[in-house]
């Protein structure tokens, strides 16, 4: 998992052209430098005063104190100071460059996206969507943005994605797993609208606090259990948006998930068919088995990824999945980082290979 | 049934098979009167208490009573008998009662309800028939009261596991719940986590749902995160003789399960130094599930596939899951299981999970 990238080392999957990675996580040196001057002078003055407080007890931080400092690697730092991924020199030197990476896509998070203030996560962003495109998708043709928004408002997402979205500095917008209801949920439906019709997938990245336990039969202990959680938390809002009929109603919404792994697809995608089967009164409004829904509307993103010790039980699972719903990444530079030589350790045909490392992102996102 | 009537595709039920997940129909609330203690018999017609339903199963939703098992002539019991146990041939069936007990705020008159609920069900189930054995249903509540009922009941060996809702106050690894653990663990009792919840939260970690459907879909994903804390709380490094039974869970999504689980064990288990083994090798030693639902497509080769991924023929307990329509017919068994499999589902497994079982009832 926490491996140093090793830039003179390429040898052992080196790539013929480079990979897209889906999940990397860039930040400000400060929120004060690079994100207020895109702000109005009242909300600075707000963040300054009372804070950003979410759905959580803790002024600042998270519910579970993280494995290590800001859950990063230990090497990520840049020489020049500053956090983790705010350095586009060092990011191209430890990541786009050793990795040959040609597509990142970067997901902001700690962001406000679900801030109690909404207004203020309104505003907050705004900046945001400015800061990605000021500090790095301009600077960098690798870097492509994804449009954030304060999902709990959906008017304002819908303004936000079509101020956006046909930028080429974007390539999706993203919202976070843990929403105060279910993604599935009628509230939400204009932001995919608006996204469908822009041609955007929407991606939901694992994390956020909506309010609710984590599980439901409420708070666990342990760190541990709140990120093995998110794979439960995105499951959920397949089973929300699968049955509560988002697919049917938006025939060309695209849901990338993001950093909940992937293997749990199969058995979910199974059970929904059986439930579906037996509950066709209440679910009359999804016409086909939520199995044929998932596979031509839902991608998953690599990170992170199981470890079966067979690791052919690994490629059987994608084979359930399907090859092409796949995306690599890497999470850089989060600490449990999926190396790309050594986040699929099997043999694959060619075509297995280009497509978990490339072709699919581009196709996801309607690159060429 | 003679076999030689059964169809030829339905798979054998072996003689002495054990039901590992069976739910009688829930006393209606004059049935459990003459069970139930004066003060809470007086609550009942005082307050108009009518019943204890929980809306987790729907009485008239499809899952909740397969259609054709609606039918029949008698009591419940009779029903029973005729369907499962006559019907579909199984040896011994482990009843589950599901009545809302667990989701009563108040602890004392849930664990009065648990105690005319056991006293009920030996009187009306158990006497009636000696195939049958039981759960201890308690008061999810209150450990305390809980481990009551336990002691209550421990000596009646026809009671052979305690009964807890998937979705609790916490989750169930939480060492609050631990002195219910203490108590099984030292009458050589399971523990069954069955689907349900208690209502305290959203049945998912996003929000309630829109739909039944979603609910039951919910059961599955809280399983997962019940495996979760009862692994990393630290349930089985304090109780190491303990065994969970997980019911109506799915099974599926165990190997997927594990394979995560074991990363992150691996990266982050200087945070929890009590989960001293694999989190696989817990589950091996410690934790059981039902068959049924069986949440694998018809296609015989995928779940033949998926029981490799699981790696053991141990942790399976057959079950019906009666009468929640989970299959059609008497096809209680899905394509893909292997004879052995099949075998120690229906007779070795449970025999070893449940000591009980093989002791003189009574």
């Amino acid at each position: 998992m926490n491996v140093e990238a090793r830039p003179n080392l390429s040898k052992v999957q080196e790539a013929r052209v480079g990979i897209a990675d889906c999940d990397v996580h860039p930040n400000p040196t400060s929120l004060e430098d690079e994100v207020f001057p895109f702000l109005e002078q009242k909300w600075r003055d707000h963040i300054e005063t009372y804070g950003m407080p979410q759905r959580i007890g803790f002024a600042g931080g998270t519910q579970y104190p993280k494995g290590q400092p800001r859950a990063s690697r230990r090497d990520s730092y840049p020489p020049e100071g500053g956090p983790p991924a705010s350095s586009l020199s060092f990011f191209r030197e430890q990541h786009l460059d050793p990795h040959h990476v040609d597509l990142a896509v970067m997901i902001p998070l700690r962001i406000g996206q679900a801030l109690q203030n909404m207004d203020l996560a309104v505003a907050l962003c705004a900046a945001i969507n400015e800061w990605q495109q000021e500090f790095w998708t301009r600077k960098e043709p690798r870097i492509k943005g994804s449009i954030v928004m304060a999902y709990e408002n959906a008017s304002d997402c819908v303004a936000q994605i079509e101020k956006h979205a046909h930028k080429d500095d974007f390539v999706q917008i993203s919202m976070l797993s843990r929403t105060p209801d279910p993604l599935g949920h009628r509230k939400y439906w204009p932001i995919y609208e608006a996204a469908a019709a822009n041609g955007l997938p929407v991606g939901v990245h694992a994390f956020g606090y909506g309010g609710n336990p984590p599980t439901g039969g409420g708070y666990p202990s342990y760190y541990i259990e709140d990120m093995m959680a998110h794979a439960q938390s995105c499951q959920s809002l397949i089973v929300s948006m699968v049955y509560e009929g988002v697919f049917d109603r938006i025939p060309d919404m695209k849901l990338i998930i993001v950093e909940g792994g992937i293997a749990w697809l199969p058995s979910l995608a199974w059970r929904l068919d059986k439930i579906w089967e037996k509950n066709r009164m209440e679910l009359s409004h999804v016409k086909r088995p939520p199995s044929e829904i998932i596979r031509e509307h839902v991608w998953l993103t690599s990170q992170p990824i199981e470890e079966p010790d067979k690791r052919q039980q690994l490629v059987e699972t994608i084979d359930w999945i399907g090859w092409e719903n796949v995306l690599y990444a890497s999470d850089y530079p989060h600490w449990d980082f999926d190396d790309p030589k050594r986040a699929l350790p099997v043999q694959l045909t060619q075509e297995q290979r280009d497509g978990f490392f490339r072709n699919n992102a581009f196709k996801a996102y309607g690159l060429s | 049934m003679d076999p030689k009537t059964r169809a030829a595709d339905v798979r054998a039920i072996l003689p002495g098979a054990v039901d590992c997940d069976v739910h009688p129909s829930a006393p209606t609330m004059t049935q459990l009167m003459p069970y139930l203690d004066e003060y809470l018999a007086e609550s009942v017609v005082n307050r108009g208490i009518e019943q204890l339903q929980s809306v987790h199963y729907p009485p008239n939703a499809p899952i909740t009573i397969r259609a054709d098992w609606r039918q029949g002539d008698g009591d419940g019991l009779a029903r029973l008998q005729a369907h499962l146990l006559d019907g579909i041939g199984v040896g011994t069936a482990i009843l589950n009662p599901l009545l809302g007990v667990q989701l009563l705020f108040n602890a004392d008159m849930a664990a009065g309800f648990a105690r005319g609920l056991n006293d009920y069900t030996a009187r009306e189930w158990l006497d009636r028939d000696p195939r049958l054995r039981s759960s201890i249903v308690v008061a999810q509540q209150s450990p305390e009261l809980a481990v009551d009922e336990i002691e209550r009941l421990a000596g009646d060996k026809r009671f052979v596991q305690v009964l807890l809702l998937v979705m609790g106050d916490r989750p169930l690894g939480n060492q609050m719940y631990w002195p219910i653990y203490q108590a099984a663990e030292k009458h050589g009792l399971p523990v069954a986590i069955h689907a349900g919840s208690m209502y305290r939260h959203p049945t998912t970690g996003i929000g309630w749902s829109t739909f039944h459907s979603q609910d039951y879909a919910a059961n599955a994903v809280n399983f997962q995160t019940t495996l979760t804390s009862l692994i990393t709380e630290g349930v089985f490094s304090t109780h190491p003789d303990l065994k969970i039974v997980m019911s109506e869970s799915g099974v599926t999504w165990l190997p997927s399960f594990l394979w995560r689980l074991d990363k992150y064990w691996h990266g982050l288990r200087m945070l929890t130094p009590w989960v001293d083994r694999m989190p696989r090798e817990i589950v091996a030693s410690n934790v059981r599930f039902t068959l049924q639902p069986v949440d694998a497509p018809q296609d015989a080769a995928v779940l033949s596939r998926v029981m490799e991924h699981v790696g053991t023929e141990d942790l399976l307990l057959f079950s019906t899951d009666y009468p929640h329509w989970q299959f059609d017919g008497d096809n209680a068994v899905p394509e893909g299981l292997s004879d052995s499999q099949i075998r120690r589902m229906m007779i070795d497994n449970p025999m070893a999970t449940y000591p009980r079982l093989s002791e003189a009832a009574k």
